[in-house]
């Protein structure tokens, strides 16, 4: 019997264990699919095309470009003429046998690149030879273009992603890009879009061999917006014109809804230069440019003494803290002694007498520090009531803080208030008299240029601003930001007084330089006292040149601050510019033929060369 | 043709046959699939090939359905001859691929004559056993049998082909049905238990284990029968103990590291997934990824992927797995349950000795493989390269078991005419 059923029951007990096993392996064993997926499905990130940047007019101003990578697959080069390739590509033979050698180290059977993003020149000699080099072949990408080579710190620029971003925000893998700087920082996600998924089924060697359950489980790319920005392109680029070989900033808004129309920082770079292959060559040498700076955003954030131009807030405070009406007068001696020994000069002619009006117009230190010290001094001895409700009023028109527009970058300024001077001073050591700098704009007190032209826009409007902000809209996209109204502390009635005086500055004042024909423009000039540490020595160096104004006078269309560095007085340079910039802006064109070819032409390189000569040099000449 | 035997056919096992070739060309097609292939008849492709040679078989099956039954018995010496000489003249005239020379190559086919002896040899150890003075209990018939097994698989031990040349151990199915020795099974399964024990543990451990079992043995049977000696119990340990440190021997000195990996992997010793445990790993992805119901005809990604070496040969079982699952894989188990079954019971009906024995051989053919290579594809025995009949690719396969199946069909359907 056993010798029988010998065979039959082995099988049996065979056929018993092997369904046991595959009821293991298959039914209870849920790893194996996961290991079968892991093994044979690769996913791959589809991107949407990065957003495009539109002008308020719909001009384009950043736009994407194709590049083209060398990608290689090791095993099926063949012997080629490496010296003819790498001329073609404009490397040496030697580089390219290294970047063939650690192709083939990393993989013989998968595709590595061997030149990455290849320029445009390059990439038509190649298109036509390629064909010549078997295992060799192009992969387009694209990168970021710039039609025209414009406010590339506004803008920003975009790079591959670090540790740090994958770290912070998990949908970034190694490789892919991220924006890094301004506007491509600040809307990342509207320019980026959501990256779709493909699942490709893929051979023991990784090679891709279809489509994974016919795409299934794919996820669709999701569209990457453009975005229409608030700048102006060609008074943008008109700017950036008027500055060149000079260095400062000029920021430009509609006070109206607190567009800002140009954000101009000069010196700056051509924003082609940061992308493709030199990215990284050329973006050291601008990040290590440690005196020009353009990587620098100067109208954001370079903070200076606002000078002159504060004013005409000065003004406004006393108007409302009612320490001095339109008729209050002082008289004017080259200046005044605001304590015992101590001179303020002024460039006001021996023995003028000047009101709210003459006082704006003459830009006269003495009006200005005598109303100031009544501002501190209105709560008799209580300087510290005084400095902070000074203080307050400041505030109300955004100084002192960030105005939080929609840019990565920016600084608060400074406005001092009682507690700053208690610190300094001691409580009770100092009077309006110590402080009697802030009267006129120096001391303290810090701004940065968009500052100066949000409150030049609340001035415009009669007493209220909207928050600065870049972006106009964002196309197909139902997502819209609402501005709220910022009423500043000031009454509106007593705009008018100040902004005559402002009128005035442009008709008969100090800045004639800057009437246009047929446009009342309003503005007020200033002149920076300015130092710098050479070799540890606070050295003064040349004023800088500033302006702000407005246009037209009763229905603004445009506020603006105009910075130029070490420029001497405010209608040497920054109100001529600040004038061409409102006639471009209003009509469109220059007739000022003259005036335009002298700020265009001008450089004050010089000027800035002076400190680092090493030899005594001479300021404000 | 003869009529009657259309009658006489067991259609079912027929039935078994056709669907698990079909099963073998469905799952051939999907393991060597690729975007190029224009259809099954592309001789150029894998395929074509183990189509042609699917109808070839299939028509040689009805040839040899159509053939008197005594020729098999008439034929058996010389076709064993003709195997032997086939497999002589591969070291002259024979292909190599990757390491072995077992195959020919004509008019662009290969023919591998190690798959044709199997039948052949089959044949010749029934021959050799139905002659009437045969005795297994008789050393001269042992020694003889044990002679003409051992020339074929020596030669095919030299080509270099040890997977092919160990199915000769089905034949200890066929020969113990027939009356070997008891003791022959017992020392059979014995060399086998120690052999796996020796090296799964240490050597010490395995002398104390062997020594308390037999000592145990002899007084359980001391008690039974108190005039047993013991002296026989004291030399099967020596023995015991020689053969224990021989193969520890052999098998850290004579053994190559790949056989000893191939061993230590089902051991359980060693888990290498990238080098040697590559291609039973990855088979048991495939398999364990199949599920229930299995990813689909053509949507094995494994399969797909040619993630599992060999997969349309030693391997096909795992592209059944993944494809067609539980579902398919656990049929594919009973289909051969089903056959192997139907092949003995059909031999224990034959009253003709020579053919009872060849059946039996068929049986024990049948089953070696289908135990080394499912089994290997589920992990559970080394890595032996043999194909899984019916259902691997290779054409002399396809052919040597249609023919050794269909010569069984035959004589099972002319049993009551030929008493």
């Amino acid at each position: 019997m056993i010798r029988r059923f010998f065979l039959p029951v082995v099988t049996l007990i065979t056929a018993f264990i092997f369904i046991g096993r595959l009821v293991g392996l298959q039914l209870l064993n849920s790893s194996y699919k996961l290991l079968s997926d892991g093994n044979a499905v690769i996913e791959n990130a589809v991107y949407p095309e990065r957003g495009y940047i539109y002008d308020r007019n719909h001009k384009l101003l950043v736009s994407n470009q194709p590049v083209y990578d060398l990608m290689a697959i090791p095993e099926n080069i063949t012997p080629f003429d490496t010296l003819e390739l790498s001329q073609t590509l404009g490397v040496s033979k030697v580089e390219l046998k290294e970047q063939i050698r650690s192709a083939r180290s990393f993989s013989v059977k998968l595709p590595s690149v061997i030149l990455g993003k290849i320029s445009k020149e390059h990439n038509a000699h190649l298109q036509e030879k390629i064909w010549k080099y078997r295992g060799f072949y192009l992969k387009k990408s694209s990168v970021r273009n710039y039609p025209t080579p414009i406010a590339s710190n506004l803008l920003g620029y975009v790079s591959e992603v670090n540790k740090n971003d994958m770290k912070k925000d998990n949908y970034y893998q190694l490789g892919e890009l991220i924006g890094r700087q301004g506007i491509e920082k600040y809307y990342e996600s509207f320019l980026r879009g959501t990256k779709g998924k493909k699942f490709y089924q893929k051979d023991r060697f990784n090679r891709i061999i279809g489509s994974y359950e016919k795409g299934k489980y794919d996820e669709p790319v999701k569209g990457a917006k453009n975005l229409i920005l608030t700048i102006d392109k060609e008074l943008q680029q008109y700017g950036e014109d008027l500055l060149q070989n000079k260095r400062g900033g000029i920021v430009a808004i509609e006070p109206q809804t607190g567009e800002v129309l140009s954000l101009i920082s000069a010196p700056s770079y051509n924003p082609n230069i940061l992308v493709g292959r030199e990215r990284s060559k050329n973006y050291r040498i601008l990040a290590l440019d440690t005196l020009a700076k353009p990587l620098f955003d100067r109208g954001l954030q370079a903070q200076y003494a606002p000078g002159s131009p504060f004013k005409t807030l000065n003004a406004l405070i006393a108007l409302q803290e009612e320490v001095i009406d339109v008729k209050t007068s002082y008289l004017c001696q080259k200046g005044h002694y605001y304590a015992r020994g101590m001179f303020m000069e002024c460039h006001c002619k021996m023995g003028t007498n000047n009101n709210l009006l003459s006082g704006i117009y003459r830009s006269c230190n003495t009006y200005f520090a005598n109303i100031y010290r009544r501002i501190i001094d209105r709560s008799g001895n209580n300087v510290e009531e005084g400095m902070n409700i000074w203080n307050e009023h400041l505030k109300s028109f955004g100084l002192g803080n960030y105005l939080g527009y929609d840019l990565p970058v920016g600084k608060k300024g400074f406005i001092p208030d009682a507690d700053y001077y208690n610190y300094w001073y001691k409580k009770g050591g100092w009077k309006s008299a110590t402080v009697v700098s802030n009267a006129i704009g120096q001391g303290e007190i810090l701004t940065t240029p968009i500052q100066m032209a949000n409150f030049t826009a609340a001035i415009a409007n009669r007493g209220f601003f909207f928050q600065p902000h870049f972006m106009k809209a964002v196309i197909n996209d139902s997502t819209s930001q609402v501005y709220e109204k910022k009423k500043t502390s000031i009454d509106s009635i007593h705009f008018e007084k100040v902004i005559e005086g402002m009128y005035q500055v442009v008709e008969r004042g100090t800045a004639k330089i800057a009437k246009i024909k047929g446009i009342e423009v309003c503005g007020k000039t200033g002149t920076v006292e300015n130092f710098m540490k050479i070799d540890g020595v606070k050295t003064q160096l040349t004023d800088h040149s500033i302006f702000i104004a407005f246009a037209p006078k009763n229905d603004p269309k445009i506020a603006l601050a105009v910075y130029v560095e070490n420029g001497y007085w405010g209608g040497r340079w920054a109100a001529p510019i600040a004038s061409l910039m409102i006639e471009k802006y209003l009509n469109r064109v220059v007739k000022r033929k003259w005036l335009e070819n002298r700020m265009l032409n001008g450089s004050l390189m010089e000027e800035y060369e002076k400190p680092y000569s090493g030899q005594p040099f001479v300021i404000n000449e | 043709m003869n009529k009657n035997i259309l009658y006489r056919l067991d259609w079912w096992l027929v039935l078994i046959y056709l669907l698990l070739v079909c099963i073998g060309i469905v799952n051939v097609y999907s393991a060597t699939y690729s975007e190029s292939l224009t259809g099954i008849n592309d001789i150029s492709q894998p395929i074509g090939k183990q189509f042609f040679f699917l109808i070839f078989s299939v028509f040689l099956g009805i040839v040899i359905l159509a053939i008197n039954s005594k020729f098999f018995e008439q034929f058996a010496s010389i076709g064993y001859f003709i195997g032997i000489i086939l497999l002589i003249g591969l070291f002259p005239f024979g292909k190599t691929v990757s390491g072995a020379t077992s195959w020919y190559n004509i008019a662009g086919m290969s023919l591998q004559p190690s798959e044709l002896v199997k039948v052949t040899t089959a044949l010749m150890v029934a021959s050799l056993l139905s002659k009437f003075q045969s005795d297994l209990k008789k050393p001269a018939t042992l020694l003889k049998i044990g002679g003409y097994l051992l020339l074929p698989f020596l030669l095919i031990v030299l080509q270099p082909d040890p997977g092919s040349a160990l199915v000769f151990g089905a034949f200890f199915f066929c020969l113990f049905r027939e009356g070997l020795n008891y003791a022959y099974l017992v020392i059979f399964l014995s060399v086998l238990a120690l052999f796996f024990i020796t090296l799964s543990l240490p050597f010490g451990l395995v002398v104390g284990i062997i020594s308390m079992l037999i000592f145990l043995l002899f007084f359980l049977l001391k008690n039974l029968n108190p005039k047993i000696k013991i002296w026989p119990f004291f030399i099967s340990l020596f023995f015991s103990i020689g053969f224990s440190f021989s193969v520890d021997y052999i098998f850290n000195n004579v053994f190559e590291q790949r056989h000893r990996d191939r061993i230590n992997i089902v051991l359980g010793k060693e888990v290498d997934n990238q080098g040697v445990g590559y291609n039973t790993n990855q088979s048991k992805i495939a398999i364990g990824s199949g599920g229930l119901k299995g990813k689909g005809f053509l949507e094995g990604t494994q399969t797909k992927g040619d993630f599992v070496p060999e997969q349309h040969t030693d391997y096909i079982f795992s592209t059944v797995g993944e494809e067609w699952g539980f579902v398919g894989s656990s049929s594919v188990i009973l289909l051969f349950c089903l056959m192997i079954f139907k092949v003995i019971y059909q031999a224990e009906k034959q009253t003709n000795k020579f053919r009872r024995i060849y059946s039996y051989g068929v049986a024990g053919l049948i089953f070696i493989h289908f135990f080394i290579n499912i089994g290997m594809s589920l992990g559970m025995v080394p890595t032996i390269g043999i194909p899984l009949p019916f259902i691997s690719y290779g054409g002399s396969s396809i052919l040597a078991f249609t023919i050794m199946l269909f010569i069984h069909l035959n004589f099972d359907a002319n049993r009551l005419n030929d008493w």
